[in-house]
């Protein structure tokens, strides 16, 4: 078939702009949103370099001392991280395969069962559920009850936002998949997923937010963090202490929402 | 293999609902059979349970001779291909993988696939250097179409289910969409079931016709020319409307029609030349070409001797331009909206071939009903040849 000059007209039509192919180049398609790459690092550095120069400049007593030394303060940032990233992985593991079992048709019946549980997970004063679950009788104190503890409080936005996600794919497209044969598997991995990872991502993202920030809440059983330098400086009436404890974990919590945005931006399909 | 699809009684009841009622139905090799009828006829259902997309609730459906009511679907819709209204390219993919979906699925090598989704992209009209790399949302709704009509034919079916195809592309996007595909049909000649609302897209498209009415069972399943003159009963007629003969029209194709010739000059001729030219004729209107042969210009004699100025910018613009391929409706649509009075003929290149006016259209329109007439007093039926009907009428 030759092409005619009623196609010619058909292919003249403005089509959409392409899209940028580069991860970087699309990064960059918006000036607005550079700025806040560029932005939140640099508030968040500047603002650590400002207390770190105020407490410098302090006569710290011995108390003070003990709390702010390279290695005790390092030990809480690691801990912290580590404890954050341990929970946001058993989040993921957990939450993204139950979100998609859920959406298949046989699970249908159990949707509220799970919704239920992990809504209780969120609902429940996370302290309180920290309390509770380092009962002796339970799982004991440590950084192994933080981590459920917080996991059972990050379910819920991972699980919904894969439901969600699932669920929001246009029907068309799936049977337009089914009508041409693959199975039920091949559309979910080649259709249902790609198409639902922004708003899986989205969801992840929300979690480590609320991960790192619950994470504080460790300290009250023995299991570490950043949350230490808070506490120790309420109980022991250091602002120093305390106000180094507050901006590591916000200036954290920024940075990683940073880094999730641009895992966002790279990892979301192209074309959409 | 006498009949590529058959359907035995296939009856599908939705909880409550009876959907489709005991349908028959023979589908010979190489023809498109539209499906039509008022919405919640049972049409789609009835399209939806050829690759079983809806199971049967009983019936049967042969394949090629094949009995498919109960073997893997997923297999037997690899073998049948499948376009839908919304289109459905997956918006995540290059217009290459998506066309590239079903050979993938059956394990064709990386080479082979390349080179079959350039050749398809040619088939539809798409230059496969500009397109393959590009995502879907980067392509206009008649592109997308074309691409979705390419994915199906991907994997060579034998035969494609589409369901109301070109339901969501504007009017004059639709009418080019539908020409091209039938020209198409001609190169590949698959068998096609296809789903519409609309009686003149059936009559246009369809070699035969399956009116589903309100009972969900067929009312009439013939060809158009013998639904279009002997609607099997009330319902049928009510559904056609009133126009059949006009209606009829779809059957004929413009380039199946003597054409009329016009008197015709290049833009760039002398004034003299171009008013001798005009003068030898009968007509009133001189049709102006440019370099190309495309028709430009329409000017009278009042035209050629008043102003100055250039000659291309004399006169009416043409309007009313067809290619071959297009029905009579179509041209006879076109000559009531054209200052002159005809539809200007072009070739694929837009090049002028000759115009058309309403003479071999009342020519077509007896011929058609003395073809019938002829046919019915001798009894049998067949579809209609069309190499039969130009000498009829020129």
């Amino acid at each position: 078939m030759s092409i005619t000059a009623a196609d010619t007209d058909l292919m003249q039509q403005p089509a959409p702009e392409a899209e940028p192919r580069s991860a970087l180049g699309r990064l960059l398609r918006d000036p607005g949103r550079v700025w806040g790459y560029i932005g939140i690092p640099i508030v968040v550095v500047a603002s650590w370099i400002a207390v770190y120069r105020w407490i410098a400049g302090l006569e710290l007593d011995s108390i003070e001392q003990r709390w702010l030394n390279a290695d005790r303060v390092s030990r809480a940032i690691i801990e912290h991280i580590q404890l954050s990233l341990a929970a946001t992985v058993l989040v993921i593991v957990i939450a993204v395969p139950l979100g998609i079992m859920l959406t298949r048709p046989f699970a249908k019946p159990l949707t509220p069962l799970f919704i239920g549980l992990a809504n209780i997970g969120q609902a429940i004063p996370s302290v309180g559920l920290l309390f509770f679950l380092a009962l002796p009788f339970l799982l004991g104190i440590g950084p192994r009850t933080a981590i459920v503890g917080v996991v059972a409080y990050c379910l819920l936005p991972v699980l919904r936002n894969t439901m969600v996600g699932i669920q929001q794919v246009d029907r068309a497209l799936i049977e337009a998949g089914r009508g041409m044969g693959l199975t039920r598997g091949a559309v979910l991995a080649r259709i249902e997923l790609p198409l639902a990872v922004p708003v899986i991502l989205a969801g992840i993202r929300t979690a480590l937010i609320l991960t790192v920030g619950t994470m504080v809440l460790a300290t009250f059983i023995n299991a570490g963090g950043l949350g230490d330098l808070i506490n120790g400086g309420i109980v022991n009436n250091r602002t120093p202490v305390l106000l180094t404890g507050a901006v590591l974990t916000a200036g954290l919590a920024l940075l990683i929402d940073w880094i999730a945005g641009i895992a966002e931006e790279v990892l979301r399909p192209r074309g959409l | 293999m006498e009949h590529m699809i058959r359907l035995d009684e296939l009856t599908k009841r939705f909880p409550g609902q009876l959907a489709v009622d005991s349908v028959s139905m023979d589908i010979p090799e190489g023809e498109i059979v539209v499906f039509v009828g008022p919405s919640g006829c049972g049409k789609t259902t009835t399209l939806k349970m050829i690759n079983r997309l809806i199971e049967p609730t009983s019936g049967r459906i042969f394949l090629e001779d094949e009995d498919v009511t109960r073997i893997n679907a997923d297999r037997l819709r690899r073998r049948i291909g499948y376009v839908i209204q919304q289109i459905g390219l997956f918006p995540h993919m290059t217009i290459a993988s998506n066309i590239a979906t079903v050979p993938r699925t059956l394990g064709w090598d990386k080479q082979r696939i390349a080179e079959r989704v350039d050749e398809l992209l040619e088939l539809v009209g798409m230059d496969p250097e500009a397109y393959r790399d590009r995502y879907p949302k980067e392509l206009s709704g008649g592109q997308n179409q074309r691409v979705g009509v390419a994915r199906a034919l991907a994997a060579d079916p034998a035969v494609m289910l589409m369901d109301e195809p070109f339901g969501a592309v504007d009017p004059i996007t639709r009418e080019r969409l539908q020409n091209e595909f039938l020209r198409l049909q001609d190169e590949v000649n698959k068998t096609i079931c296809f789903v519409t609302h609309d009686v003149d897209e059936a009559i246009k498209m369809g070699d035969r016709i399956a009116i589903f009415g309100d009972d969900h069972g067929i009312q009439q399943f013939d060809t158009p020319e013998m639904i279009l003159s002997h609607p099997a009963n009330e319902f049928v007629e009510d559904f056609l409307g009133s126009g059949a003969a006009l209606k009829r029209l779809h059957l004929r194709r413009v380039r199946e029609v003597a054409l009329t010739a016009w008197p015709a000059a290049g833009v760039a001729e002398d004034r003299d030349t171009l008013r001798e030219k005009l003068e030898d004729s009968e007509q009133s209107f001189l049709l102006l070409l440019d370099e190309q042969r495309q028709p430009v210009r329409w000017v009278s004699r009042r035209d050629l001797e008043r102003g100055e100025g250039r000659m291309a910018d004399r006169g009416l613009p043409v309007a009313a331009i067809i290619e071959p391929h297009a029905t009579l409706h179509d041209a006879l649509d076109e000559m009531i909206t054209s200052n002159v009075g005809c539809a200007v003929v072009v070739d694929r290149e837009g090049a002028y071939q000759g115009v058309v006016d309403i003479d071999p259209v009342m020519t077509a329109v007896n011929t058609l009903r003395a073809e019938l007439r002829e046919r019915l007093a001798v009894g049998s039926w067949h579809a209609v040849p069309t190499e039969t009907v130009e000498e009829g009428t020129s």
